[in-house]
């Protein structure tokens, strides 16, 4: 019959759709607990964090936002619980997760020896964007005329821009950015915030810290207090 | 990998191989301080022995050797002390290459720049401790072979102490011991070769911890610098 054809067809679109909304969980912590020199600094944290999110992990200093962070990112370990992406856990699946994750630490990772244009080409290259054109990257962060200089030679706030130029070019779906706005100028924040939505309208998810009020629209932003606990 | 240029792991051993040289030699100080300090301790003992060439030439082999491990040693907090602390090591570890390559590339790296010049510098200290002539070409030998071992194993001990604020006097005691078998086998050789006996076996054995050295030391280093960014 037509009409039982056409019913089992919407019946597998609407299945097609829910499993669509699932799968848009990118990044899922199960009963994480991170304990630092005997303190708890967060106990069976869950959450999820979906395509199009926008996160501030928020809280006091030695609240635990950084090391929050670097659980995420795989670099450090919880004390218990696990981080799923796509439904595995990372552990299971690293080279997948890294390819899809861009990491900024407080601590840039920008070589003071090298000058800006060596440390973005080598940064793009190391994770996987070797053709880029990092000259351009760099005017686009108003490192304009100053690709031959050498990083140590630049200010805090040039360095970290070395750093954060990879924005414009990563495809990675998940960023984790600590304190992305550290020594940065009004207008570069304000550059960098229009890069976090765009990333974020274009299905990609991130999840940041920062002490800084985030000019973002307030729908697309939510916030994950993290609280001292002694 | 879905985005942009891949690098091939070819590649990227020489993308990471060529920034830590870039690197090293935007920095004499750091390529020259280990050379100095070999040439300086093997011009001491004539010094403090007295000059009889009998003397001399009988412990050659051991004082070459000794300083070259001293000197190897005096180089390795470096090895990823810089990298650690700018934050470069995270992105590394997050890198969605397989760690192997990349350690590899850094382990090289540091052996070109402090294996190498011993092994040039060498024959010049010798022919001063009054060695042999039969036996330069075995002392030879024995440091090309030897110093990689020296890297590669040292590159553990440096990678576990490398987020202590003083790893130094620890890193001595873990490695040290662990350079016995090459000093054994390296002096056993120049001196079998000064008596004009065969040191084949020697160096096949010194052969034989470079290639143990060189494919299993890596895993160690990556785990180690994943213990100590945690």
């Amino acid at each position: 019959m037509p009409w039982e054809n056409n019913n089992t067809i919407e019946f597998i679109s609407l299945f097609i759709a829910l499993q669509s909304l699932s799968a848009q969980i990118y990044l899922e912590t199960k009963q994480l607990t991170c304990i630092k020199q005997d303190r708890i600094l967060f106990e069976d944290l869950n959450v999820q964090f979906r395509r199009g999110d926008i996160i501030q992990v928020a809280g006091p200093n030695g609240a635990g936002k950084t090391s929050l962070l670097r659980i995420l990112a795989g670099l450090a370990q919880p004390y218990e619980g696990t981080i799923e992406f796509d439904q595995n856990n990372i552990n299971e699946q690293l080279e997948l997760y890294r390819q899809n994750l861009l990491y900024l630490g407080h601590l840039s990772g920008v070589k003071s020896e090298l000058t800006a244009q060596e440390n973005l080409e080598f940064q793009l290259s190391l994770h996987g964007y070797g053709n880029s054109d990092a000259e351009a990257l760099l005017a686009d962060v108003g490192l304009l005329a100053f690709e031959q200089s050498l990083a140590g030679q630049l200010s805090a706030g040039q360095n970290r821009r070395i750093a954060l130029a990879q924005l414009w070019q990563s495809k990675a779906k998940i960023w984790i950015l600590d304190e992305p706005f550290t020594a940065i100028d009004a207008k570069g924040v304000e550059a960098i915030e229009q890069k976090i939505l765009e990333h974020a309208n274009n299905g990609g998810c991130v999840i940041l810290t920062t002490h800084q009020e985030l000019n973002l629209p307030s729908n697309r932003v939510s916030r994950l207090e993290l609280d001292y606990r002694f | 990998m879905e985005q942009g240029n891949v690098l091939s792991y070819f590649n990227l051993f020489k993308l990471v191989l060529s920034r830590d040289l870039k690197i090293a030699l935007r920095h004499r100080d750091d390529v020259l301080n280990p050379l100095l300090f070999f040439i300086i301790i093997i011009t001491l003992f004539p010094l403090g022995i007295g000059p009889e060439p009998q003397t001399l030439a009988k412990i050659a082999p051991g004082i070459i050797w000794v300083s070259a491990l001293l000197a190897t040693l005096l180089s390795l907090d470096r090895m990823f002390k810089s990298d650690y602390q700018d934050g470069a090591l995270e992105q590394l570890l997050l890198s969605p290459y397989p760690s192997f390559i990349w350690v590899l590339a850094k382990v090289i790296a540091h052996w070109i720049l402090t294996g190498i010049p011993l092994i040039i510098i060498a024959p010049v200290l010798a022919a001063m401790l009054n060695l042999p002539a039969e036996s330069f070409l075995a002392t030879f030998w024995t440091l090309l072979l030897g110093t990689p071992v020296l890297s590669f194993i040292g590159a553990i001990g440096a990678a576990l102490t490398v987020g202590l604020k003083k790893g130094g006097v620890l890193l001595s005691l873990i490695i040290l011991p662990l350079y016995i078998p090459v000093l054994i086998f390296a002096t056993s050789a120049i001196d079998a070769a000064s008596y004009g006996l065969p040191y084949g076996g020697q160096l096949a054995i010194i052969g034989a911890l470079l290639v143990g050295a060189l494919t299993l030391t890596p895993f160690a280093i990556t785990s180690a610098l994943k213990v100590s960014t945690n």
